[in-house]
């Protein structure tokens, strides 16, 4: 069972990179579950996505608290929202630049990305902490988070999806106009989270 | 064909259709919208009819209709939803249907996004309609097919009864290539059509009759199923089944019980469950929403003499309200096992920013409560709202939503409390969709009893909250074509309201003089703010603030409450530009003219 726990707000392609994800995992031959919020979600809303994948049969869609391999964190303070969920020994790779609610900045105190990382970091020390800027620079969009932080996650090749794997069911899936860009961001996504730069 | 990854809902629209259905009626609401979307999608050759109707008692006449010719017929809505159904489908039960009738109502424990955790499986009890329960997306998608031919089978409308999480989660799926052909032999006259005393009478004892059959044809039906041979017992339903084995399997505890899933919680198939009880000496319920099998097996115990342990919810071991989980699941059933939970793991308290759904940055309520707020500053007003984007008025800073209740009732509390506080101005507030499915005949009934009240239609055109369906206001249909567009102005005027103006939310100027004017008249007045939702465009010029002119009184962010105005590091605040809307009232609210246009 690999289970995958994506964390966000509304708007950043959190439900596209699952179903990339699930895609890739029928390609592959597993069974596939996920799970998303939504309902109220709008704009600026907290979103989470479940994408569970098994060789054998998956009861649930949502992942239970301890049980997710990866957590891929969109937003800092949604990870932190979410940490039950993390596996012992499971990894948190987390883009860190911060989407401050309107309740923040109507309240005096403000809460701070840095908080929000350290805290991760008390936690275990499989964090992968990302900034992406520069891949957003290079493609020039920033829709390609998504894409950069599942190039992160399946870099390694220690999970059931290979890289390889994810970049065939983006150029199958992805409309053809989009396709270099993301293969692009999905590149240098591995690179800055396994080497630290571009 | 190969698996293909569906919503819940995307699944049971595309067994809807390989079961032949016909009509497809509905109206939106979380979480069941995407199911008649889907049958519209799906639709290429045009061969289904597919409509949102403007409520869900329309809807549910039209499937009657449509299925006294004999067409397969789909209603879709969420819980509230069958409420406002009820009327027509309770006679229906009695009245009998030719074509098959689904009835597919999905109920949402949490509550996620409705006013109440309602179980639909308790109206099954209450209109005596069978009701079918999938466990996940996958089981759905053939258990619609049975659910029509049980409808057809024994003459009734059934109700299909989804949770959110089998209407949002998503499963690779094998889709079968066969579609069942219904032929129509048209509306034949008879009179078993015309409900009345005598034959409701008749068709209640018929019911009674054969609803104990149904029941046993259910202990046979292949989606109920007995499980596993252990002594310790536990029925459960729906995606409550998942999280039971997810939990079993985790803590190597299946061999320890026997299962009794239960697809078809009405009539309860009683043979099934006495053999279920045969084979295990205590039993825990794990269900949402409301006690109802742990009732059914009290009952049968009590109807056959039988002494054994039923707990669940009226034992107060399985929470009483809210959504079930692993989580939630684990400790009741470890503890009905006899085996000591897991502890949990002690983390250290941490502030995380709340992120309550908010009008969007550019959301043209926002400008029509802001100016009605300001035009109204110090006066006594009650502002009643309603269900929709719109509801999210009440929050800070703008405060306007002072009460919610269900569809369209925003028009008629306001008159009630007028008739008990003759000194206080009611403005009322309701959505153009809104106003269709049940704020006509509101305020048809201000006017007819000169009640002094403002009504207020905020008129996005769209349904923007269960995301842009259209309505009789967009001129829009499911079948892609463009109908007469149904203008709300002149249908406010045709019943006789003379009072009214149509204003630009974003017009703050000549908003405010209109409505101090309107609220000083006497009678039935209205109010229609035209502009469209931010999902309807995309915006031509953008808003930023200029540093140099800023002070950081933060008027605009105090005021408006917009997502788009962020604190700045040097405590004056910016703009996000992914996020502005280009609405422009943060512009006219600044008193310093900091917020400038994007050249």
């Amino acid at each position: 069972m690999l289970n995958i726990l994506l964390v966000g707000v509304g708007g950043q392609g959190i439900v596209l990179a699952s179903k990339l994800i699930a895609q890739c995992g029928i390609d592959a031959g597993f069974q596939v579950k996920t799970a998303e919020t939504i309902g109220m979600a709008q704009r600026g809303g907290s979103v989470v996505s479940h994408v569970r994948l098994s060789d054998r049969e998956i009861y649930s869609s949502l992942i239970p608290y301890g049980e997710a391999d990866v957590i891929m964190g969109f937003e800092p303070a949604e990870v932190v929202r979410n940490i039950q969920y993390l596996k012992n020994g499971g990894k948190i790779f987390v883009h860190e630049l911060p989407i401050k609610p309107v309740t923040d900045t109507l309240s005096k105190e403000s809460y701070e990305a840095s908080d929000m990382i350290a805290y991760l970091k008390e936690v275990t020390d499989q964090v992968i902490v990302m900034d992406c800027t520069e891949i957003f620079e290079r493609v020039n969009s920033k829709q390609v988070l998504n894409v950069a932080l599942l190039g992160a996650t399946f870099a390694t090749g220690s999970l059931d999806i290979k890289v390889s794997d994810m970049e065939k069911t983006i150029a199958s899936y992805i409309k053809p106009q989009y396709v270099d860009m993301n293969l692009k961001a999905l590149k240098m996504g591995a690179q800055l989270a396994w080497k630290g730069s571009i | 064909m190969g698996k293909q990854l569906l919503m819940g809902n995307e699944a049971m629209a595309l067994g809807a259709i390989r079961a032949g259905v016909q009509v497809v009626t509905g109206y939106p609401g979380t979480p069941s919208s995407e199911v008649l979307e889907n049958i519209a999608k799906h639709n290429k050759n045009k061969d289904i009819y597919v409509e949102w109707s403007v409520n869900e008692k329309v809807a549910m006449e039209i499937a009657a209709g449509a299925s006294y010719a004999g067409c397969r017929c789909l209603v879709t809505m969420k819980q509230v939803g069958m409420n406002v159904a009820a009327d027509p489908l309770m006679n229906l039960a009695y009245i009998g249907i030719k074509g098959g009738i689904v009835v597919l109502v999905a109920d949402d424990p949490g509550p996620i996004s409705s006013q109440t955790e309602q179980d639909t499986r308790q109206f099954g009890v209450f209109s005596k309609i069978p009701i079918f329960d999938p466990s996940t997306p996958t089981e759905a998608y053939d258990m619609i097919v049975d659910a029509f031919e049980y409808s057809e089978k024994y003459q009734t409308p059934v109700i299909f009864r989804p949770t959110t999480r089998v209407c949002h989660g998503c499963d690779a799926i094998e889709l079968k290539e066969d579609r069942y052909e219904n032929t129509v032999e048209g509306f034949v006259k008879d009179s078993k059509w015309v409900i009345f005393p005598r034959l409701s009478y008749q068709a209640h004892l018929r019911i009674e009759d054969r609803n104990p059959e149904i029941a046993k044809d259910f202990s046979s039906y292949s989606k109920n199923t007995v499980q596993g041979d252990g002594k310790l017992g536990i029925m459960t339903h729906g995606n409550n089944y998942g999280y039971v084995m997810e939990i079993l399997e985790r803590f190597d505890l299946v061999d320890q019980v026997t299962i009794l899933k239960v697809a078809t919680p009405y009539p309860f198939p009683e043979d099934l469950a006495l053999r279920f009880l045969q084979q295990v000496d205590r039993v825990l319920a794990v269900e949402e929403l409301s006690a109802y099998l742990e009732r059914e097996l009290i009952f049968l115990c009590g109807k056959h003499g039988i002494q054994k342990e039923i707990l669940g919810k009226l034992s107060h071991h399985i929470q009483a309200a809210g959504e079930n989980s692993v989580e939630v699941l684990t400790k009741p059933i470890l503890d009905f096992l006899g085996v000591k939970s897991p502890e949990s793991k002690k983390m250290r308290d941490v502030t995380i920013p709340l992120r309550p759904p908010v009008l969007c940055a550019g959301c043209p309520h926002r400008s029509s409560f802001y100016t009605i707020k300001k035009a109204m500053k110090g006066k006594k007003c009650v502002f009643t709202g309603d269900i929709g984007c719109y509801t999210l008025g009440n929050a800070k800073p703008l405060e306007m939503v002072d009460t919610c209740l269900c569809m369209g009732a925003g028009i008629t509390i306001a008159q009630g409390i007028r008739r008990a506080e003759p000194d206080t101005t009611s403005f009322a507030f309701i959505g153009d969709s809104t106003f269709f499915h049940s704020g006509i005949t509101g305020i048809v009934n201000a006017v007819y009893n000169q009640t002094d009240m403002i009504l207020v239609v905020l008129d996005n055109g769209t349904t923007a909250m269960t995301g842009k369906q259209p309505h009789p206001g967009t001129g829009m249909t499911m079948m892609e074509n463009m109908s007469g567009q149904i203008r709300i102005p002149d249908l406010l005027r045709a019943i006789g309201i003379r009072d009214l103006i149509e204003l630009d939310p974003f017009d703050l100027e000549t908003c405010k003089s209109e409505i101090v004017r309107l609220s000083e008249g006497r009678g039935v007045r209205a109010i229609v703010f035209e502009s469209p939702c931010i999902k309807l465009f995309k915006p031509d010029t953008l808003y930023y603030v200029d540093e140099a002119t800023c002070v950081g009184c933060k008027r605009c962010v105090n005021e408006l409450g917009c997502p788009a105005i962020i604190k700045a590091e040097n405590g004056k605040v910016r703009i996000d530009e992914s996020l502005c809307y280009g609405c422009s009232i943060c512009a006219q609210v600044c008193p310093f003219h900091a917020i400038k246009e994007v050249e």
